[in-house]
């Protein structure tokens, strides 16, 4: 398998918001904006990428009683470096992700791949399924935070286009996550899927 | 495929990766412990140097949580931390007070209030602006719809509200002091 099919795999076909549906806890929460979206998701690549690597490496060594604590080990590890990384040189990010990042320990997306592809294919390909994959959570999560944004706030990026007021507010809180996730599922199925 | 499990395997293995990790995270603490303090420090000397007028020197309270700032011999001000509970949790905010007992200004530590609505108390100009100098003897530290002085944020009475109280529990702890 080439390495830039994998890639393109995980950015449609293997696509974690819309089509694995893994990692929704992150995606409602954090998509109140284009720009928080993208950081969260560009986060997740971080751990994915770099989890993916190491799991693979330590495959041959590990014994498969113990396989899921060790990966657990590893993944937090990444994400409490990232966690450390994060404080230090972006604390404005930080402020606004914070809570979110150590729970990508958790996110189903890290330990799926680990499980469905790290531990059976070599360090390379792993990086690029994880670069694949985490490319994918982190498109997805900035287009939902856009059309929440754009929606919600009258504003993508950042940037105002309404002149001051409000847009709907629904978009920008929890109600308008589920709304806009949904309507975007059925668009990039329509799209993507193929009968 | 994978390794067959045996206790020995199993114990090393674990514990080896876990020696590991702890290791780079010891390492990654190490390394980034100065420069979290300085963002952490950063923060609150630029939430103080907004909340209060030109001064050389502050001197932390612990027991208070409040910062008494100094220019030459004179008090300049107190910069005030204060916490309330708001629409959707803590908020925290500093509130520079001058000798005479007149907000000098106030500004918002951290809040987790709805976007677009209480969050507002962060970027409503209109809002923010009336505790420029809200002299408390002369006004009345309550919003308008409890018969007060202060202009609360469309839609967002509860937040304001906690807000108006953060400031005067600011004054509170400001008055022990001076009765000290």
């Amino acid at each position: 398998m080439s390495k830039l099919r994998l890639i393109g795999d995980g950015l449609v076909k293997n696509n974690p918001t819309f089509v694995l549906l893994l990692g929704m806890c992150p995606t409602l929460a954090t998509t109140t904006s284009a720009i928080n979206g993208m950081s969260m998701g560009l986060a997740t690549l971080f751990v994915l990428v770099l989890s993916n690597m190491a799991i693979s490496a330590l495959e041959p060594v590990v014994p498969d009683k113990v396989h899921i604590p060790v990966y657990i080990v590893v993944i937090a590890t990444f994400v409490t470096l990232l966690q450390l990384l994060m404080q230090a040189f972006t604390p404005a990010m930080y402020e606004t992700l914070g809570l979110f990042i150590p729970l990508i320990v958790v996110n189903c997306i890290v330990l799926g791949r680990a499980e469905a592809f790290a531990n059976k294919h070599g360090v390379l390909e792993s990086a690029c399924d994880g670069l694949g994959v985490g490319l994918g959570f982190t498109c997805s999560l900035t287009v939902l935070g856009l059309v929440r944004e754009i929606l919600g706030s009258g504003s993508a990026f950042g940037w105002n286009f309404i002149g001051g007021g409000d847009g709907m507010l629904a978009f920008v809180m929890a109600p308008g996550a589920f709304l806009c996730l949904g309507y975007l599922m059925v668009l990039f199925n329509k799209l993507f899927k193929k009968n | 495929m994978a390794v067959k499990s045996n206790l020995t395997n199993m114990v090393l293995v674990l514990g080896l990766t876990c020696l590991f990790c702890s290791a780079v995270l010891g390492g990654a603490y190490v390394l980034t412990k100065d420069p979290i303090e300085k963002a952490t420090a950063e923060k609150q000397n630029r939430a103080i140097a907004q909340v209060l007028p030109h001064f050389s020197d502050l001197e932390y309270n612990a027991d208070g949580h409040y910062y008494k700032a100094t220019d030459g011999d004179a008090v300049v001000g107190y910069a005030i931390e204060s916490s309330t509970v708001g629409f959707g949790g803590a908020l925290s905010l500093m509130v520079g007070i001058t000798p005479d007992g007149v907000v000098y200004n106030s500004s918002v530590l951290s809040h987790s209030e709805t976007p677009g609505l209480g969050a507002k108390c962060t970027t409503d100009g209109r809002f923010m602006d009336q505790w420029r100098g809200f002299n408390p003897s002369v006004k009345k530290l309550s919003v308008t719809k409890d018969g007060g002085d202060v202009d609360a944020i469309t839609a967002s009475t509860i937040t304001s509200r906690a807000y108006t109280q953060a400031v005067a529990n600011a004054l509170d702890t400001f008055n022990a002091i001076c009765h000290e």
